[in-house]
């Protein structure tokens, strides 16, 4: 359904990705994970074009995304991203940030677009905040209608920008949560995460990203039971070290 | 010398006589001034170099040169053009020129500092839900950016309506004006006179800076607006 295909993309002297290429299916959820530096993030910019690559290309369904000739804007529609930082929109009510793409976007009228919104509000269980703006809610809450603002668009597939790191612990869990549930919903999602348990539970593929390229690709059993290279090893164990395990937050 | 009159008749007389023409001209100025100045800061963020860098040289060439010297150039100067139009008219014109132009030098600083304080992980989520450049700014940048204005706009206000007395260096009856003329009338009490006159200055100018400028700045904080 997004075919990835040599992504380079560099900063002045600095080589970021160095001919990154996957694929993902419909439904499928893809983790992406691997050291800071190794170009997670640049990668899913790459994808929705926020930082278009140096080089390589991007389809989806089939469409050359990458390309001069199509109207990216169209295409960003139909590709959600869930950002670390939340980057709800600071003047909008919980449920305006999940409408506005529906109104200036996709043209939806303003009864429909919040009846939408509301809906979709309920799916996260934030329907109760709809009237509070990003301050008055915590980190985890905001980042649940973050994931919400994405669904409303009924996008291809959910780009994930490590949504739980900047979240206090206490907070992960229920944002782990609404992911796991729309992962179950057959939602496609690209994932940056070291949310190893998150991984375990829904992940059709993990990719390890290190200096820009893929080190090691591989189902979940593959990585927890037997990783083939050492620095994988090595990282899933500082992983455990530093993390520990979130399962016991997964219902 | 006539009798001096009570105290709330000297008031009233100076509002009476000066209060139209000080908050017409602050009215005018400011408006005026907005229109400039939003469209200066947005030539100076998004606007083709060209543009940029006559914003910029704009801001420096009027925020450099004294107020007076641009009211007695459009006072003198202007009558020789539209020698057709009302003195008075063209008097008030000059001032509302001046204050204008050089509150729009002011507030295009004011505007182009707020439109840059926006994150731009605000404009990075518009672009990612499908908008286009123009609407992320309009319906994302912009709304946030005039909210963050406000302190500094109603600094702004608070100028303007005080060099808004510079209209009676050119015979405008304004309130500095109607507070000189009661200050010549009754010598006696000229200090009085100046001494009311500062105080509603003051009174149309501290309880609008308290209300947009500290709450305001309190309240947008709050809101997670401006990084910081």
């Amino acid at each position: 359904m997004l075919r990835v295909v040599d992504i380079w993309k560099s900063y002045e002297d600095l080589h970021v990705l160095k001919g990154v290429s996957f694929e993902i299916g419909e439904g499928e959820v893809k983790v992406i994970f691997g050291p800071s530096g190794s170009g997670k993030s640049t990668l899913l910019r790459c994808i929705n074009m926020l930082n278009p690559p140096d080089k390589g290309e991007v389809y989806l369904r089939g469409q050359n995304i990458t390309a001069s000739e199509v109207n990216i804007n169209a295409m960003r529609a139909r590709i959600g991203m869930v950002f670390q930082h939340f980057n709800l929109f600071a003047h909008l009510k919980a449920i305006d940030n999940v409408s506005i793409g529906l109104r200036r976007v996709k043209g939806f009228p303003k009864e429909e677009a919040q009846a939408k919104a509301l809906e979709v509000l309920q799916s996260v269980k934030m329907e109760k905040w709809a009237d509070h703006y990003p301050a008055e809610l915590s980190g985890g809450q905001q980042q649940r209608v973050g994931i919400a603002r994405a669904l409303a668009m009924d996008p291809d597939v959910i780009l994930f920008d490590e949504p739980t790191s900047a979240l206090d612990p206490e907070l992960i869990g229920e944002v782990l949560q609404v992911m796991l549930d729309i992962a179950k919903a057959g939602t496609t999602m690209i994932v940056v995460t070291h949310e190893m348990g998150f991984a375990k539970a829904v992940a059709s593929e993990m990719i390890f990203l290190g200096d820009g390229v893929i080190i090691e690709s591989g189902t979940p059993e593959h990585f927890f039971v037997s990783p083939k290279s050492e620095r994988v090893k090595n990282f899933l164990k500082q992983l455990d070290v530093l993390y520990g395990s979130h399962e016991k937050l997964l219902k | 010398m006539s009798d001096i009159p009570p105290l709330p008749e000297i008031i009233f007389y100076i509002l009476r006589r000066g209060l139209y023409h000080s908050l017409l001209l602050t009215a005018l100025g400011l408006s005026i001034g907005f229109i400039l100045g939003l469209s200066l800061a947005l030539m100076r963020v998004h606007g083709a170099k060209e543009l940029a860098w006559f914003s910029s040289g704009y801001e420096k060439l009027f925020r450099g040169i004294p107020l007076i010297v641009l009211i007695y150039v459009f006072a003198f100067g202007l009558p020789d053009i539209f020698w057709y139009i009302d003195p008075l008219e063209l008097r008030l014109g000059s001032v509302v020129l001046a204050l204008s132009l050089r509150s729009a030098a002011y507030q295009s600083q004011i505007f182009r500092g707020a439109i840059l304080s926006v994150t731009p992980g605000q404009t990075e989520a518009a672009r990612s839900l499908g908008m286009k450049e123009s609407q992320a700014f309009r319906h994302i940048v912009m709304p946030q950016a005039l909210r963050l204005a406000v302190p500094s706009w109603s600094n702004e206000y608070a100028v303007v309506i005080k060099d808004s007395s510079f209209a009676s260096t050119i015979g405008i009856i304004e309130m500095t004006q109607a507070a000189y003329f009661v200050s010549v009338n009754f010598q006696e009490i000229w200090a009085l006179s100046y001494l009311i006159l500062a105080i509603l200055y003051l009174l149309f100018t501290y309880p609008i800076t308290r209300i947009f400028g500290e709450r305001q700045s309190k309240k947008l904080k709050k809101m997670g607006m401006g990084g910081g």
